[in-house]
């Protein structure tokens, strides 16, 4: 049958043909503003959200099976902008080498898991994420010993070093070492439990990772006094939520849901006065500016895909920037970290949001 | 009639075409399906921005790795990276494979022993080891056995063998052919050869580990020669163990060694589970290229291709091994 020899090779091309049109077809999309990651969560009624879960003052699993911390209220303030309530978050915890393939296959709509925003992370040819407000300023830091008599990153030349893998500061540590000429032993974990085992059991001589991660895990060690951070800051670690690229008015729509925190404390707006500010603002037609950042008048939320009253639902339930700070890792928490570079721009730090017009 | 007769019978009652339809049919679907399979991946990827691209194996990789036996630094390339990781899985395989031949063979023989305490010892080993996960026998090898080891002067010390924290070390010919053994340095032991903690504990859990199922396997091709093996070797004047070494043993073989061939292939992957106890083996090596590039599928597709051919190879020896140890029939 020489006929349909000829013929099914060309048969089988046809039809591969036809259904890739087919399929192309279903994949096209809608003009306007239309988000499918929205409506997803929308109609899921749940805001699912990617964090470290084991970092005191950033994520932890407290013994009540509440979540807590910076990157915890991140979370409840952006689900309380889109779905109006704070507690409509699902968690999942994620190890560093999770973190972007779970963002990237959609398991998580939002990555606030004291993640550094770098360029290869951003780029489209890179992780191809979409990165928030940084919120939280951090530096790479080295812990050690307080008796071991390092006093500096040159005196860890020829020493193991503990370091958790997939991070950037496993890269920062090889750079800064490169620089001083030093060799050292990496000892890569994949969590940070084993990172920190291996360190409290003497493996390494010293640990590192950000400034505000070493302080917080050294409140759960045995005897945190024993433990020193050392003085040399070896990068800057812009600790960022983050979405994905594929979805750019969700992006925008947690970028200006974590503005407004920033720009409510730079108002003077907090979780206490916020509903006696709306009133005023509802009462006072010439106050514009307030009016309309909490929503009175324009249409901020709708041109976001938000609730027009998103930033009075954020603020209501977890405070403006400077109270989530002081509550999770400022005066007010175990760590005690001073403010320094997450200070509002107004008084020399880095926290500035662009205006809400 | 004569024209009838000359006329082929029509195309549904062809013998000839009829199968061949039908497998045509089946291929035509499974190019289908492959296609929209390739095809969905393509689009995604491209929608994504991700096709694959396999030019980031030349960039540097710029991290450092602690143990190589291929010298590796920050600024060579990814590819040197993955090779250097795929030499330590190999170092810890082949190891391995040695390691847990010998605790195999042992205890497998000696679930034979006359003697009760040595049987049920080997019993107990067998029972214990095999029920237990392997990550967490890695992780206790590790944190609770090696990282427990004292430090510096208080190192376990035997003549020209060092144990501590820090790792085993091992005397050896030092540059300049020069024997020396190790010594203690500012507190920080020193010797020619020297094994991490890490790779004691992978070598040693793997060991362990996988030497319980090989001694079941033995036990097995042991128990497999028929009694009167054993009674004829013994009515020739032949002793327990020449009975065992030149009459059991070969015969055994035959059927011990389809069996080993599984045994040495789960070892090779059970490598990858090197991360729990901080061994930078592929699989580390590959894990943290994924994070630097955020190419997940060109990263998968090379631990893939690398752990098949470690285990077709393995297949490909054993196989061959299995040609010399069956009967040969003339």
């Amino acid at each position: 049958m020489p006929f349909l020899r000829t013929l099914l090779p060309k048969l089988s091309f046809a039809s591969t043909l036809a259904l890739a049109l087919l399929l192309a077809s279903c994949a096209s999309e809608g003009g306007g503003l239309q988000s499918q990651k929205i409506d997803l969560i929308k109609n899921r009624g749940k805001l699912i959200c990617g964090v470290d879960g084991k970092l005191p003052g950033f994520s932890f699993l407290g013994s009540d099976g509440a979540y807590s911390g910076l990157d915890v209220d991140v979370c409840k303030a952006v689900a309380a902008s889109l779905l109006g309530d704070s507690g409509k978050v699902d968690y999942r915890d994620l190890n560093s080498s999770e973190r972007f393939a779970a963002l990237a296959s959609g398991e998580v709509d939002l990555l606030s898991r004291n993640t550094t925003e770098t360029l290869t992370r951003d780029a489209a040819g890179g992780n191809g994420l979409s990165f928030a407000p940084t919120t939280f300023y951090d530096g790479q830091g080295v812990m050690v010993a307080a008796g071991s008599g390092v006093k500096s990153l040159k005196d860890l030349a020829g020493k193991p070093i503990c370091v958790e893998s997939g991070t950037t500061t496993e890269l920062n540590l090889a750079d800064r070492m490169r620089e001083l000429k030093a060799t050292y032993t990496p000892l890569k974990f994949q969590t940070g439990d084993q990172t920190y085992a291996a360190y409290l059991q003497g493996r390494c001589l010293a640990v590192t990772s950000d400034r505000s991660q070493l302080a917080a895990k050294r409140t759960s060690f045995p005897d945190p006094s024993a433990h020193l951070l050392l003085g040399e800051v070896l990068s800057k670690e812009p600790l960022t939520p983050a979405t994905t690229n594929a979805d750019p008015v969700w992006s925008d729509a947690v970028r200006w849901s974590v503005y407004a925190l920033m720009q409510a404390e730079e108002l003077g707006i907090t979780k206490a006065n916020v509903a006696a500010k709306l009133a005023q603002a509802q009462a006072n037609p010439n106050q514009a500016d307030l009016r309309r950042f909490l929503g009175v008048e324009g249409d901020f939320g709708k041109t976001l895909g938000l609730p027009a009253d998103f930033v009075v639902k954020a603020i209501a339930a977890v405070g403006n920037y400077g109270e989530i700070f002081d509550r999770n890792v400022g005066p007010g928490s175990k760590l005690k970290l001073d403010r320094g570079l997450n200070r509002q721009w107004s008084q020399g730090g880095l926290i500035y949001s662009p205006p809400f017009r | 009639m004569a024209s009838r007769l000359g006329k082929s019978p029509p195309w549904w009652q062809n013998r000839r075409l009829l199968p061949w339809l039908v497998q045509a049919s089946v291929g035509l679907v499974l190019v289908l399906v492959i296609a929209f399979l390739l095809g969905n991946l393509v689009r995604n990827l491209s929608a994504a921005g991700l096709l694959l691209s396999w030019r980031w194996l030349g960039q540097p990789a710029s991290f450092d790795i602690a143990e190589t036996l291929l010298p590796f630094n920050a600024s060579q390339p990814y590819w040197r990276g993955l090779l250097a990781g795929l030499v330590n899985t190999l170092r810890v395989v082949g190891l391995g494979f040695v390691g847990a031949t010998l605790v195999g063979t042992l205890v497998g023989s000696a679930s034979f022993s006359g003697n009760g305490l040595v049987k049920r010892l080997a019993r107990i080993y067998v029972e214990l080891i095999r029920n237990i996960p392997l990550l967490l026998q890695l992780v206790f090898w590790y944190f609770v056995v090696f990282l427990a080891l004292p430090n510096g002067a208080a190192a376990i010390q035997l003549p020209g063998i060092v144990l501590a924290k820090s790792g085993l070390f091992l005397p050896g010919f030092e540059a300049g052919f020069q024997w020396s053994g190790p010594t203690l340095v500012d507190g920080v032991w020193q010797a020619p050869l020297r094994f991490t903690p890490e790779f004691g504990a992978l070598l040693t859990g793997l060991v362990v580990y996988t030497g319980a199922f090989i001694a079941e396997v033995v036990r097995g091709g042991i128990a497999a020669v028929p009694k009167g093996q054993w009674e004829a070797a013994t009515s020739l004047g032949l002793g327990p163990l020449p009975s065992l070494r030149r009459i059991i043993i070969p015969q055994a073989l035959r059927v011990i060694v389809p069996g080993l061939n599984t045994q040495y292939i789960s070892l090779a992957k059970n490598s990858s589970l090197a991360v729990a106890c901080g061994y930078t083996d592929l699989y580390s090596v590959a894990e943290t290229s994924l994070n630097q590039t955020g190419r997940a599928i060109e990263v998968i597709v090379i631990l893939l291709a690398a752990y098949l051919a470690i285990d077709l190879v393995i297949s490909l020896l054993m196989n061959g091994l299995n040609r010399l140890v069956q009967i040969k029939e003339r």
